[in-house]
């Protein structure tokens, strides 16, 4: 079936099979690379993205019920690196592997969008959905606080 | 300051050697010809030596505007390596950090030699070659300068990038990159290297070279990979381990949407777990088409005798091995019997460590093509060397004919020390003339890896009036052939305490397994650890003691003169390589365990978490622990809460860690630590693999739980300094955290855990 949606603003046309998962879409046929594939089972979260605003995992969701929906995936955050979170990330080194990351970054950035000074709680409730195998949470943990604060002091 | 102890890293052989020349359009570059190989004895590459011509590698090439590029020579899996080795070199080639281009380096035995990640060896055997490396070229570089300005070289002194002479005339190294093209190379064992003590990067903490490409999200990892006109397939085998195809609908696969190919592989004869296995290939011009043709499959698999092996079988003959005489004696010191008969308080225990998956978040993947006779290989590999030589001998084309592309990987943890992966791509990528990515599932992951085997501990020890470690004994139910260990499924003979206590006995007994096992993190300690330590545990409580101040007896109690270590024993067949349980003591020619610096830390990590001086309401506890493996020595403390009702919380970890005289990358080395305690916890959390009727039962994470953020706690990382020279990091932070946790849970319950995961365990107390 053919599917027009938008991803990081620009209008996509895609025709695949209607239960394709939007990750596979975004990976193969849109060559979005930066969303990951972990477990195809949305028990990971490194797939996730934003639809809509929502932080959603990717492989979870088929392309079938994406007509008109807005995408936001990595790519669409900051191309330069430039969003707090992006530099709270590279501030405190937090990545190890990497490969979770930019799944951490898209949940963490629905976080702030909801909560911009969120306690550890809410982290804890915001981000447990996304497995980090090499576990960086401490850093994971102090970034988003860090951008919390980056956020804070421009605003 | 005291020299130095040099690794065996320091001695390069008589081939090493150094060499400058031009790049056309201005520039030179440095080449070396490195032998690391050598030094690599702490872990053993499989195979034999390279034994053709080495070619001078560029490892650094300096560019007329004073950038500099590096060359990473190691795979990158989060080990941080791709900062790591550079750095060196950086720092003794004396340029700023910020001028540094990181390249990683293409597979090429014959340049590199060692290429491997794996054992927490890149430190150890490539600390002295990359300094040599980075130091050579400085000194050309001042060569140059000094001809230049026809002073002599002993004027001229180095610093960011530029040669200085007394007289405060200056030069940059973009500037000399003409006339250094012509000096000639110094001796690279004779050069001369930096004082610790002016090192600029060396000690200075730099972030990831990747890091930008990574919150940006790029095309990075091999799961990345995209080639014009590429299928992308799955793999399907057997589910239980050894089986194989009998028959399958070929034919209704073939007509499925997208499906463009689609065939039986009978893999090699006979069947090795870890190269080329029978199974049906399916490619499509998407990896979903590729999966959705996949639920079509019927196969008909015949498969064979491992389909009646089980967890609950190996527990039970594991049972009887541990009541039956022992099959083999590893280690006797003194009179057990007798010790036991006069101790004070005897202890009996009996402690499980289940089998584990290693599960690297990116999934099993290789895009290979092949053109022209010849194959080129995109893959996340730790060990392109065995991948390199297996994949050729089973293709049947030769070495010179394959290249490997190193991708960063999304975790390795050691699964991806073995190429089965790797080599199935480029199998089927032979088969047709499209390249040819194949990706796993996350279940195809977890149900066909090299597992940490599962191993049993039957202990019994005595302490005697002054509460003194007089008497163990450990018959060790493990899984082998006669003689040999499944792989990482041996345990050393001179693992801690032996060499501590008068009366010692190491005993053991194994039984068959067809399920394949490896090196995971750590391996061997990863288990070893937990059930060492925490009858150790036992044994400070029937002794009385407190639990730190009775480690630190023991440590004080080194026995004479230890009896010689039993011959290391063979892998068994089909062993994945470097599987040993490089823990203990260090047989295996590795270093001998080192009780001062065991001491060190002990004494650290206790006056960092307040030990003993923190007072703790019920259902809260401290724990200890420590371990030597990889050359490390690493002392933990856990505090953790236990609820009423069973829920456990770990609220903190204290890190206490020896590995030399230099934390290379400060920033990387805390999070590599505090993720290799934190995946330490994860591991006794909840992790198990089952295996029934041969096959493994887990499917992928919600039957495999791994850490999540709510589950994570602070992890305080502390360093002790000591002259010996550095290693490395990947692995022995990881093994203490486990008894660390399991001794808390002691103190904070009354309740002994000697069987992992927890979370079979009710932790619910009044």
């Amino acid at each position: 079936m053919s599917v027009t949606f938008k991803v990081n603003g620009a209008s996509k046309t895609v025709d695949v099979a209607d239960d394709t998962p939007l990750l596979w879409v975004l990976r193969d046929h849109l060559d979005l690379k930066g969303t990951k594939f972990g477990c195809g089972i949305g028990q990971c979260g490194a797939c996730t993205v934003h639809i809509n605003g929502v932080a959603t995992r990717s492989c979870q969701r088929r392309i079938s019920t994406m007509a008109n929906a807005e995408v936001l995936t990595v790519e669409g955050l900051s191309p330069e690196g430039t969003t707090p979170l992006q530099r709270a990330w590279l501030e405190l080194d937090v990545p190890q592997c990497g490969y979770c990351q930019a799944g951490q970054l898209m949940s963490a950035t629905a976080l702030l969008k909801k909560t911009p000074k969120p306690t550890d709680a809410d982290i804890d409730t915001a981000m447990s959905g996304n497995i980090c195998r090499c576990t960086t949470y401490v850093r994971i943990r102090a970034a988003i606080h860090r951008a919390a604060e980056m956020t804070a002091s421009t605003n | 300051m005291t020299p130095i102890i040099e690794t065996p890293a320091a001695h390069v052989s008589r081939r090493n050697f150094f060499k400058v020349s031009s790049i056309i359009g201005g520039g030179i570059m440095f080449s070396a010809y490195i032998d690391t190989a050598e030094a690599a004895t702490a872990w053993a590459m499989p195979g034999e030596p390279w034994v053709g011509e080495f070619t001078p590698n560029a490892f650094i090439k300096i560019f007329p505007d004073g950038m500099v590029n590096i060359v990473a020579k190691n795979p990158e899996i989060g080990q941080g390596v791709k900062n790591m080795l550079p750095m060196i070199i950086a720092d003794e080639l004396d340029v700023e950090w910020s001028k540094v281009r990181v390249e990683q380096g293409l597979f090429d035995m014959r340049v590199y030699q060692n290429q491997g990640a794996g054992g927490s060896t890149a430190t150890p055997s490539n600390w002295m070659p990359m300094r040599r490396v980075g130091a050579a070229a400085r000194a050309m570089l001042v060569t140059a300068a000094a001809a230049t300005w026809k002073v002599p070289e002993s004027e001229c002194s180095t610093s960011a990038g530029v040669v200085m002479h007394t007289s405060g005339k200056k030069i940059s190294y973009g500037d000399l990159c003409s006339a250094a093209a012509s000096v000639t190379a110094p001796d690279l064992m004779t050069v001369k290297l930096k004082d610790p003590k002016d090192f600029k990067i060396i000690g200075t903490s730099q972030k990831g070279v990747d890091n930008k490409l990574v919150v940006t999200g790029k095309p990075l990892y091999g799961i990345d990979m995209v080639l014009p006109g590429m299928l992308y397939g799955c793999f399907v085998k057997c589910p239980v381990f050894g089986g194989k195809v009998v028959s399958a609908n070929i034919d209704e696969i073939k007509k499925q949407p997208g499906v463009k190919h689609a065939f039986v592989v009978d893999g090699i004869t006979p069947q090795q777990l870890n190269s080329l296995l029978p199974g049906v290939a399916i490619l499509a011009d998407s990896w979903w088409q590729a999966q959705t043709a996949r639920k079509k499959l019927n196969v008909v698999w015949d498969e064979g005798p491992t389909a009646s092996q089980s967890s609950i079988g190996f527990q039970a003959k594991s049972e009887e091995l541990s009541k039956a005489a022992p099959q083999r004696s590893l280690k006797k010191d003194g009179d057990y019997d007798g010790a036991m008969k006069s101790a004070t308080k005897t202890v009996e225990a009996a402690y499980f460590y289940p089998f584990l998956s290693h599960a690297p978040l990116e999934p099993q993947n290789t895009t290979a093509w092949f053109k022209d006779g010849k194959m080129e290989i995109w893959s996340p590999t730790q060990q392109p060397q065995s991948g390199s030589r297996s994949a050729a001998a089973v293709l049947g084309i030769p070495e010179t004919d394959l290249t490997i592309h190193i991708s960063r990987a999304g975790g390795g943890f050691g699964r991806r020390l073995n190429n089965d992966y790797l080599i199935e791509a480029a199998y089927i990528a032979k088969q047709v003339p499209e390249p040819v990515k194949i990706l796993w599932t996350r279940e195809d992951d977890i149900q066909h890896d090299f597992y940490r085997p599962a191993g049993w501990h039957y202990f019994s020890g005595g302490v005697d009036a002054k509460g003194a470690l007089v008497a163990w004994r450990d018959h060790f139910v493990s899984f082998g052939e006669g003689n040999g260990w499944a792989a990482s499924a041996n345990l050393n003979p001179t693992e801690f305490p032996s060499g501590f206590v008068p009366n010692f006995t190491m005993d053991a007994s194994v039984m068959s397994l067809g399920v394949p096992t490896g090196a995971m993190r750590a391996p061997g300690s990863n288990g070893i650890s937990f059930a060492m330590q925490g009858f150790i545990d036992e044994l400070s409580v029937a002794a009385g003691k407190d639990p730190v101040q009775f480690r630190l007896d023991i440590l004080a109690n080194a026995q004479p003169a230890p009896a010689p270590a039993a011959p290391p024993p063979s892998a068994a067949p089909g062993a994945a390589p470097g599987g040993g349980g490089r823990g203990g003591g260090g047989g295996g020619g590795g270093p001998r365990f080192d009780a001062a610096r065991m001491r060190g830390v002990l004494q650290l990590v206790a006056e960092k978490s307040n030990w003993g001086k923190t007072k703790l309401p019920k259902g809260t506890g401290m724990g200890v622990g420590f371990h030597f493996s990889h050359s490390g020595y690493f002392a933990e403390v856990v505090q953790a809460t236990v609820a009423k009702d069973g829920t456990l919380k770990v609220d903190k970890v204290w890190v206490a860690g020896d590995i030399g005289s230099q934390i290379i990358n400060p920033i990387h080395a805390e999070n590599q630590a505090q993720g290799c305690v934190l995946d330490g916890i994860a591991q006794a959390i909840g992790q198990e693999i089952t295996i029934d009727k041969g096959r493994v039962v887990n499917t992928n994470f919600q039957t495999f739980p791994l850490l999540r953020m709510r589950q994570s706690c602070p992890v305080d990382v502390h360093w002790l300094r000591s002259e010996n020279a550095p290693t490395g990091l990947g692995e022995p932070a990881m093994p203490p955290a486990i008894p660390a946790l399991i001794n808390a849970i002691y103190a904070a319950t009354g309740k002994r855990i000697r069987t992992l995961p927890l979370s079979k365990h009710d932790l619910s107390w009044t």
